[in-house]
């Protein structure tokens, strides 16, 4: 394991991967709509053997006093320990924790959802919409996954049907979200001198640092996140920013 | 453009900080920006149990980021929120940059980061605090770490946002660097603006760093100073 990380490292410092990538190549990317029909709206994203699936349930309930007339967004990220043998049974720890806050904080910034259609009655009853997420299995970058799921399992959901008492989850629903922007992730990691985006488990045992870095359709910027010990410089962050965009836009064209 | 405080765009709330407040503590310091106090504690370094949790070549550095019950308008619940554990995390990443952790291996060192007030910037005031208390203990250390939010507000760049600042701002963006080489150990940030308002907000969080690395170099030098 020792002589695979120097590996790395070594091939780093030339620009070069384990895996034959170029330094802004994402891994093969496979998007399946819809895997889960309870849900009412889902995405599986591979990102190489990285695989999560986001899934969407919606409810009826209380807006948040300070916003009486738009719905609830509430995203959630669960690291089964299926997924990993690094992951551990109990209560979401750190890293679950920071991923469902960054896809939240991409989604929520981004004003992708016209949360005003979503409101039933001001003050009393809203659209709530969960978005969990479930990684199937950890091979390195699971930011950018799980926030590609979640937009795409957005995208694919129906609202179902209320009738002022309770909502019909058998008959599937026919309106689609009131979705402005897509926002996705592109998390950039620092070996050694160089940039390399996509990271694999690998990759990201030896790194650095890594930097995500959330994008919406019109260029601009809705999440930053450092996420690794080693410090930027500012010409560094300033060149990991442009190769998000361009790469966020990649991203988004394999939406639907 | 007038602030709500009479502040200049480029101006930091008036700063206090205070090294020592925690007599128990291997180190502490009191941080005051505006109407946010937050109070570090240092312990360490010191060997860490149980044994198999010992990092064999470096001291694993651990954060805890709170806010006391009385900190906001509406009590915060006491415990770990998801807020607070991603807080924690972040701070343990801009503080680790800075400490000669492998100089201490099979070590912990662990920083308690209290707000006991908040009005915005309590993340950065927390680093700022933890940053002078890890330096009033004396752990070895490759820079001080300064930390400060900026934004932008109509089309004005603002720096060092106060609670009401935070509510309307178009984007948020809480930054810690180590100002001697100007290396961002914390970058984050929500809002939404395009990539040329990013730089520049980062950098007036940058300038604002400075300030404030400046007033913590004289608040040590206060400390160790010999009458």
């Amino acid at each position: 394991m020792l002589i695979q990380k120097q590996y790395i490292v070594n091939l780093a410092s030339k620009g070069e991967r384990i895996d034959g990538r170029g330094s802004n190549d994402y891994r093969k990317i496979v998007i399946e709509k819809n895997p889960i029909r309870k849900a009412e709206g889902s995405a599986r994203v591979k990102i190489g053997d990285t695989e999560v699936i986001a899934g969407v349930k919606m409810s009826v309930g209380q807006p948040f006093p300070d916003k009486p007339d738009e719905g609830v967004l509430i995203v959630g990220a669960e690291f089964s320990p299926l997924a990993s043998p690094d992951f551990e049974t109990g209560p979401p720890g750190e890293d679950a924790i920071e991923l469902a806050r960054v896809v939240d904080r991409g989604i929520r910034e981004s004003e992708a959802i016209d949360m005003k259609k979503l409101c039933i009655e001001e003050g009393e009853k809203v659209w709530i919409i969960n978005v969990d997420i479930q990684i199937l299995n950890h091979a390195g970058n699971l930011i950018d996954a799980s926030a590609l799921a979640a937009i795409q399992a957005l995208l694919c959901t129906k609202i179902p049907e209320y009738d002022g008492e309770r909502v019909n989850y058998e008959k599937k629903g026919t309106q689609k979200l009131p979705i402005n922007f897509r926002p996705v992730a592109v998390t950039i990691t620092k070996i050694g001198e160089n940039f390399f985006i996509d990271p694999s488990l690998e990759e990201e045992e030896v790194m650095g640092t890594k930097f995500v870095i959330t994008s919406r359709d019109d260029g601009n910027i809705c999440a930053l996140q450092k996420s690794g010990s080693e410090a930027l410089s500012v010409e560094e962050i300033e060149k990991a920013l442009d190769i998000a965009i361009k790469k966020g836009n990649d991203l988004r064209g394999l939406l639907s | 453009m007038k602030r709500l405080d009479n502040r200049k765009a480029d101006e930091i709330r008036p700063i206090t900080i205070k090294v020592g407040v925690v007599k128990q503590a291997d180190g502490s310091a009191m941080v005051t920006m505006g109407k946010t106090t937050a109070i570090a504690a240092v312990y360490g370094p010191r060997t860490r149990y149980p044994k198999w949790l010992q990092e064999s070549d470096k001291a694993v550095l651990r954060t805890y980021y709170t806010m006391v019950p009385f900190s906001t308008d509406e009590r915060v619940r006491p415990g770990p929120s998801r807020r607070s554990q991603e807080i924690s995390k972040v701070t343990r990443l801009a503080l680790e940059p800075a400490i000669f952790l492998e100089e201490f291996p099979r070590a912990t060192i662990c920083v308690f980061i209290d707000v006991m007030e908040a009005d915005a910037g309590t993340r950065t005031a927390g680093i700022n605090a933890a940053s002078m208390a890890l330096g009033d203990a004396g752990v070895p250390m490759r820079d001080l770490v300064a930390a400060v939010a900026a934004g932008k507000i109509g089309d004005e760049y603002v720096l060092d946002l106060e609670g009401k600042e935070e509510e309307v701002t178009k984007c948020d963006m809480p930054v810690a660097c180590m100002p001697r080489t100007n290396k961002i150990t914390l970058l984050q940030m929500d809002g939404n603006l395009p990539p040329e308002d990013v730089k520049k907000v980062m950098n007036l969080a940058l300038k604002g760093c400075k300030i404030i690395y400046e007033k913590q170099k004289e608040a040590l030098r206060e400390k160790w100073k010999i009458e």
